[in-house]
């Protein structure tokens, strides 16, 4: 009988130090899960910053570079020329006001030839067409084509391939006056 | 057999259960799609390896790497071509399976799970045939991939960034090779050699092959068991031989495409999507990109998902189609959406459609999200229709959407492929 009481009493000091002892061990599980989850969440971060898309080295002259177009005077207006190298359009208006435009369909990045006569750019993927401006004339695309930074300095345009302008339609601010 | 090596016995007989239901020997009960995929995953690996001996997975190389392989390779271009058509029929056969799963109600408890897996691989199928298709670094590749991953600009929010990861950049490139590259020899592969054995061991675990529920629901079907050795193994054999020997008489007949070296400066003129998205880029002709890229692929995936979940009028029967009145609510479905999804392809190219009424409104609204109401509305019409007027359980009903969207998305892509040429132009081509 009094060894039974013993191993009650026994039972009743475990229980109430295991009473005062879960709270720590709650407190530890919680503090593992804490760090866990930090943990997982530095992980997913170094996985993204592992596979962050990176600049492939720019050559002078090339796209991604500052590109020297020419001088004003050697484009005509309502005209449009091809920088292949620098993948973008320098299309000359009307009022002799310049826009340097991405030659990538806003579609779905197909690549845009310069119809002459049609003076349109027609998209050979699916028939999106724009303007001189770039402005979208003809769906599929809801956008129109981006535009590179451009400022003519001495009298000769510069187009900074690096920077990209997108927008969603064509606004007269963004032409660059000659 | 005598003398017979004991290791045949002992690792057949470990994949294999020593006696099989003598009615799942039947043909036409699985065509056997199941094993010919393996033996295409198989083959593919195979002649992968070869390839790698070869192939140069650098922008400046890549093209001119096939082009040694044809030209100074002893069957190079032969090995190439099995890896080619070997990387479709396996598409093809995949979804052939997928579907004889469904057609004969092979997905409902308890092998429901194993439906889930069966999508996983299915996927990794598609991805695996889509990076692989950047490799060969032609006109066709690089505009196809440009074009696809293009879609991924129209996802809110993190969808350009999701697409300039995919490509290691803005457009494909060096970077996008390498990325490929890597996930279609190795991330691929090793998933697919993951969930090919739990996929196999789940059909075992879920009681084989599906039968025809008995009204005791005896085990073992009508006509007993059967040893596996010889019954089956033969017959898998002969299987996997003829489509090997298939395969290999049509690649040296056929050649797999090789277009002119990729241009990143000239997309050609159509510039098509994979065959097996192609469907998709036909929808993009009509609908905003959202929806036909991302909203409509989404759902349909998760559909897929959700289908054995579903609450069913009864469990598997085993019987194809689920009944005689499935099989004829099937039919008039299948005709109806053959008739129906041509003519509404031809209207909406020839009239302006939804755009064209609405021109105020955005396009993601106009083209996307009234299109979209009304095909829910249609699809949500034509189940209660049909359910009502066949009294069908909704085993048959939803079978019959089923039918109905699948026969959209063959014409679909039986149009895009086939009626479409330069400019998109409807007419007849290739």
């Amino acid at each position: 009988m009094l060894k039974h009481k013993k191993h009650l009493k026994q039972n009743e000091e475990l229980q109430s130090t295991s009473e005062s002892g879960s709270s720590r061990r709650n407190f530890l599980r919680k503090l593992w899960i804490g760090l866990g989850i930090l943990a997982l969440i530095e992980f997913v971060g170094v996985v993204f910053a592992f596979f962050k898309p990176r600049k492939p080295p720019v050559k002078e002259g090339n796209f991604g570079s500052l590109i020297e177009a020419g001088t004003v005077e050697s484009f005509d207006p309502e005209s449009v020329t091809a920088f292949i190298r620098g993948k973008f359009y320098l299309s000359r208006l009307k009022n002799g006001g310049f826009l340097a435009i991405s030659r990538k369909c806003t579609h779905l990045g197909c690549t845009l030839p310069w119809d002459s006569e049609k003076k349109q750019f027609i998209c050979p993927c699916h028939a999106s067409a724009f303007d001189i401006t770039g402005d979208v004339v003809n769906p599929p695309a809801s956008r129109a084509l981006d535009l590179y930074e451009t400022y003519i300095e001495n009298s000769v345009v510069k187009v900074n391939t690096e920077k990209v302008i997108k927008r969603t339609g064509f606004d007269v601010n963004q032409v660059v006056k000659s | 057999m005598k003398n017979k090596p004991p290791v045949f016995d002992n690792l057949i007989l470990h994949l294999h259960p020593r006696t099989i239901p003598k009615q799942t020997l039947k043909f036409t009960l699985t065509w056997g799609l199941g094993g010919m995929a393996l033996v295409l995953v198989l083959l593919l690996s195979l002649t992968g390896i070869l390839l790698m001996f070869v192939y140069e997975p650098i922008s400046e190389r890549a093209y001119e790497s096939i082009m040694t392989l044809h030209e100074t390779v002893l069957f190079g271009a032969f090995i190439r071509n099995i890896h080619h058509w070997s990387g479709n029929i396996l598409v093809i056969v995949s979804f052939l399976h997928l579907l004889r799963v469904y057609f004969t109600g092979a997905f409902h408890s308890p092998r429901r799970f194993n439906w889930i897996i069966g999508l996983g691989l299915f996927f990794l199928v598609l991805v695996s045939n889509f990076t692989g298709y950047l490799l060969s670094w032609d006109q066709l590749s690089y505009w196809a991939i440009t074009i696809c991953t293009g879609m991924l600009d129209y996802i809110p929010g993190i969808g350009t960034d999701l697409r300039m990861m995919i490509l290691g950049g803005n457009e494909v490139g060096a970077h996008t090779l390498s990325i490929f590259f890597t996930i279609h020899i190795v991330i691929m592969p090793i998933s697919l050699f993951l969930f090919m054995p739990y996929h196999f061991w789940l059909v075992r675990k879920t009681g084989g092959v599906i039968l025809p529920l008995l009204s005791n629901d005896k085990q073992g079907g009508d006509d007993g068991y059967v040893p596996t050795i010889p019954n089956l193994t033969t017959r898998e054999l002969a299987m996997g031989l003829g489509l090997i020997a298939f395969v290999m008489v049509y690649a040296t007949i056929f050649d797999a495409p090789l277009g002119v070296r990729a241009n990143p400066g000239l997309s050609p003129n159509p510039t098509k999507a994979p065959w097996f998205f192609i469907g998709i880029q036909e929808m993009l002709i009509h609908f905003h990109p959202l929806l036909a890229a991302w909203v409509i692929p989404l759902l349909i995936t998760l559909a897929l998902i959700i289908l054995p979940y579903l609450r069913y009028d009864s469990g598997s029967t085993g019987a194809w189609f689920c009944s005689r009145k499935g099989q004829r609510m099937g039919i008039v479905t299948a005709i109806i959406s053959l008739l129906v999804t041509p003519l509404v392809i031809i209207y909406s190219s020839l009239f302006p459609f939804f755009p064209g009424w609405l021109p105020n409104i955005p396009t993601t609204i106009s083209n996307g999200l009234i299109p979209f109401m009304v095909i829910i509305g249609v699809i949500t019409g034509f189940y209660i229709i049909m359910k009502k007027r066949y009294e069908a359980s909704n085993n048959e009903a939803i079978q019959t959407l089923f039918i109905l969207i699948l026969v959209a998305y063959v014409i679909l892509t039986v149009i895009c492929y086939y009626f479409r040429g330069p400019g998109m132009e409807l007419g007849f081509f290739q």
